[in-house]
């Protein structure tokens, strides 16, 4: 299983589909969807928290909460 | 037409709200609270290009209907009220056009509620920018609503959405989503329960924590016809609920909406890279601290020092004026003396929000919240308790105030109950006149000893916070699993306005709330100095002059007109021998005899004033707590002065210059006289090393202030904690300050 907290700086993933009941809904609000893509723009000092783009939203969250998104690793060719 | 249109202004977060609801109402808005809690309400007015007038009232901004905050709760139990006097007749959704899809999130369930709803969407100066074209037409079909374009940065599209609210009833109140298609079966049996009732506002009723009428929760709970779901069935209703409204969305926006990323540049990556790096931004955030520090502790004292000199001056001004009596005294010595004491920070408070208010407008603030949150969480604080630690320098108040941001209780509780040990500014004055005393001069290293010991101070008093931080974290039970969420908005110009507004707003808070009880207490303090029953305070002028007439003035009076005396000397000879004035030997002795006589009575007086407080009601209280404070290294006096500080710490020096009868609250004087007090054995002076450091630690620690005590009764919804929080930090205090004058003397 491969959740947010694993992508690299720059890394992209696409959100699987989850069961209902584990994200908070505020999460599912601001664009955090199955089917969405999810990148890492900033992780800060010592991994935690992690900032994310999620479908044009810019928003950090704490690792325990990224650990809970599910994703398909996103391979980007411009990416090295 | 008489009655006003009904306005609310919804939002998320970062949409530029404000600044339409600033710019559509432009001076006209007060600022209140919801009754019984402590969110504020902010209310304007506007005219209408038809000449009606519109009430418009700013909710607080919410992502979405469902909430999670007492903010949220308010929006919520609005919008289901039509009883509600501020019941809006139009909704008006300010969007921001980077953020539409998750912007209309809240538009559809708003709209769902079936509230004729206007779309604002704003920002609109930076469509060219990010590459964003609209087809405005064709959004207003598939919304179903009307849509007006703005730029709050250029004030463009502000008359449009006048005119849009003043005509509302062409507005179509039908809702986005059916919402029984949630889930069917369910939504079919709720509405045959009630059959009158709409479902989306029954729904809401089901899933929202919120009360209000005409439908009331518990009827729901009680009909017989109809089960509830479990809360797991309902959160996953409510996902449903999201996913739909995204999907609806998305085919709204399909055409209508339209990004070119290759047009599109971004400030944010660039910034982000420096200003969030492991290095270069806490170096950042570092030197900002510093230039924050400076305004506060070295720009502001130019607007305090005028402050205090024209509160002095009025207070003359009053006593030579108005005819001698107590009701004089009470408005130069109690109310004035209150005001001045409040009024002196302003300048502290109003830097302080005007760098918060640039900071958070400009996106920053954000991003110190995403740097400081793993390092602040091991002592149980969040990212978000940095703002409060911060403006706890200047003052407690407002610091307490701005924890409403965390979301986690126990995190906010935490900050709230520790910010108190910031080194707020009113312990400077204290700080400074008791280092000037007890400190030698002299340096190590280029840094003089007294600026190491006040920034000792300073460091001691944070570092106490997040150390009983982290004891707090330990010892407090609460589960509180509640989500930390920080938005990371783009990096925009903070809009002047804005800026101007929030400082102007949160400088009158504080001046009205902590200023009530500046004021009350100061006036308690003047009374009970003022006052007295015993014989001693009612005979105070005779025997006074008594003593002076038989024993002379005291030691430190005499010493005080010898120096005087001898300054003027020096001065006439120095003036004689460099020839600016012709030596004539007449002049000088009368010059001389006319100023011993001032100095003589001025004297006489201070002895009068300071034998009154000593045998006024609070010189017996201070004569009273002797006994506790003995051991600490103070006197009756110091005792004094120590309780009538716990009213606001600045007060201790005022205390002092009335006890020693300086007379005046000029520094040196004050420091002088103190430098000259002995202690009981007459030997040594009363403020040494070992006082001195004591007397500094207890005010490092002890809860000596009123108004915060005040704050957090209100913030946390009860005396508990800040009782609590008053016993542990006087206790504290003590036994520190116990300790230290223990070891050093």
């Amino acid at each position: 299983m491969i959740t947010v907290a694993e992508l690299g700086l720059g890394q992209k993933g696409i959100i699987k589909e989850f069961s209902d009941s584990i994200l908070p809904i505020k999460l599912l609000e601001l664009g955090c969807l199955p089917g969405n893509t999810v990148e890492v723009v900033q992780v800060a000092p010592l991994n935690d928290p992690i900032y994310i783009n999620v479908n044009g939203s810019h928003i950090a969250i704490r690792r325990s909460l990224a650990m809970q998104i599910e994703i398909d690793i996103q391979e980007d060719p411009t990416s090295k | 037409m008489s009655k006003s249109i009904n306005v609310a202004l919804i939002g998320n977060p970062n949409t530029g709200k404000t600044s339409v609801f600033n710019q559509l109402t432009g001076l006209k808005q007060k600022v209140g609270n919801y009754p019984g809690i402590t969110v504020e309400k902010k209310q304007g007015s506007c005219k209408l290009p038809d000449g009606s007038k519109a009430t418009i009232l700013d909710l607080p901004g919410t992502y979405s209907l469902n909430t999670t905050s007492l903010d949220e709760s308010v929006v919520v139990e609005l919008l289901l009220n039509k009883n509600n006097k501020d019941f809006p007749d139009v909704a008006v959704v300010i969007s921001d056009v980077e953020n539409l899809k998750r912007n209309l999130l809240l538009f559809t369930q708003i709209k769902d509620l079936r509230i004729p709803t206007i779309l604002v969407i704003n920002m609109a100066d930076r469509m060219s920018r990010k590459g964003i074209s609209l087809d405005i037409e064709g959004m207003e079909r598939q919304l179903d609503t009307k849509i007006a374009l703005v730029s709050t940065r250029k004030g463009s599209g502000i008359d449009q959405i006048k005119s849009l609210i003043a005509d509302y009833g062409s507005l179509s109140n039908s809702p986005n989503l059916d919402t029984s298609r949630i889930a069917p079966e369910y939504f079919d049996r709720l509405q045959k329960a009630f059959p009158d009732e709409d479902l989306y506002k029954l729904w809401m009723v089901i899933t929202q924590d919120v009360n209000f009428m005409p439908i009331e929760k518990k009827r729901i709970k009680d009909a017989t016809s109809f089960t509830t779901k479990s809360k797991e069935e309902l959160k996953k209703l409510q996902h449903r609920e999201t996913v739909l409204r995204y999907q609806f969305i998305n085919s709204a926006l399909k055409e209508t909406y339209k990004v070119d990323l290759n047009a599109a540049k971004g400030l944010r990556a660039s910034l982000d890279k420096i200003l969030t790096h492991k290095v270069f931004g806490y170096l950042i955030f570092f030197a900002i601290l510093l230039l924050i520090f400076q305004a506060i502790f070295d720009w502001s004292t130019y607007p305090m020092d005028f402050i205090d000199e024209q509160f002095a001056a009025a207070g003359e001004w009053i006593k030579n004026t108005l005819p001698p009596g107590v009701f004089t005294d009470l408005l130069a010595e109690g109310i004035l003396a209150g005001i001045g004491g409040i009024v002196i920070f302003i300048p502290q408070i109003a830097f302080l929000f005007l760098f918060i208010s640039l900071l958070e407008e400009s996106g920053y603030m954000s991003r110190v919240v995403f740097l400081m949150d793993r390092l602040m969480r091991p002592f149980g604080l969040s990212g978000k308790s940095v703002v409060p630690l911060i403006s706890g320098t200047a003052c407690a108040i407002p610091a307490v105030m701005a924890t409403r941001t965390i979301e986690n209780w126990k995190e906010r509780l935490i900050t709230i109950l520790v910010t108190p040990f910031t080194t707020c500014s009113a312990r400077l004055p204290v700080y400074l006149i008791l280092i000037a005393l007890v400190i030698p001069e002299g340096s190590i290293l280029g840094l003089s000893y007294q600026a190491l010991t006040l920034m000792l101070l300073y460091l001691l008093g944070f570092g106490m916070a997040i150390f009983s931080a982290s004891v707090l974290n330990k010892i407090l039970k609460i589960r509180s699993r509640s989500l930390f969420m920080v938005e990371m908005p783009t990096y925009r110009l903070p809009l002047i306005k804005n800026v101007a507004y929030t400082v102007l707003e949160k400088t009158k808070s504080f001046v009205f709330g902590a200023g009530k009880i500046i004021l009350a207490i100061s006036i308690i303090l003047w009374f009970l100095g003022s006052n007295g029953h015993s014989q001693d305070f009612k005979n105070a002028e005779e025997i006074v002059n008594q003593r002076i007439d038989t024993e002379g003035l005291s030691p430190y009076s005499q010493n005080y007109i010898q120096n005087n005396i001898n300054a003027h000397i020096t001065n006439i000879k120095g003036e004689a021998t460099d020839g600016s004035r012709l030596p004539d030997p007449r002049i000088s002795e009368d010059s001389l005899k006319v100023l011993t006589a001032q100095l003589m009575e001025r004297a006489r007086n201070q002895e009068i004033a300071s034998y009154k407080l000593e045998h006024s009601y609070i010189g017996y209280a201070g004569k009273a707590i002797e006994p506790i404070v003995k051991p600490l290294g103070y006197d009756w006096k110091i005792g004094i002065a120590v309780l009538t500080s716990f009213a606001a710490r600045e007060v201790f020096v005022g205390t002092l210059a009335t006890i020693y009868s300086v007379g005046s609250d000029e520094e040196e004087t004050i420091k002088n006289r103190m430098a000259a007090e002995l202690d009981e054995t007459g030997k040594q002076p009363l403020f040494n090393l070992a006082s001195g450091i004591s007397l500094m630690l207890f005010y490092a620690f002890a809860m000596q202030c009123m108004s915060t005590l005040a704050i957090v009764k209100r913030e946390t919804n009860s005396w508990r904690w800040p009782m609590i929080q008053l016993a542990f930090m006087s206790v504290f205090a003590y036994l520190v300050a116990l300790t230290a004058f223990q070891i050093l003397n």
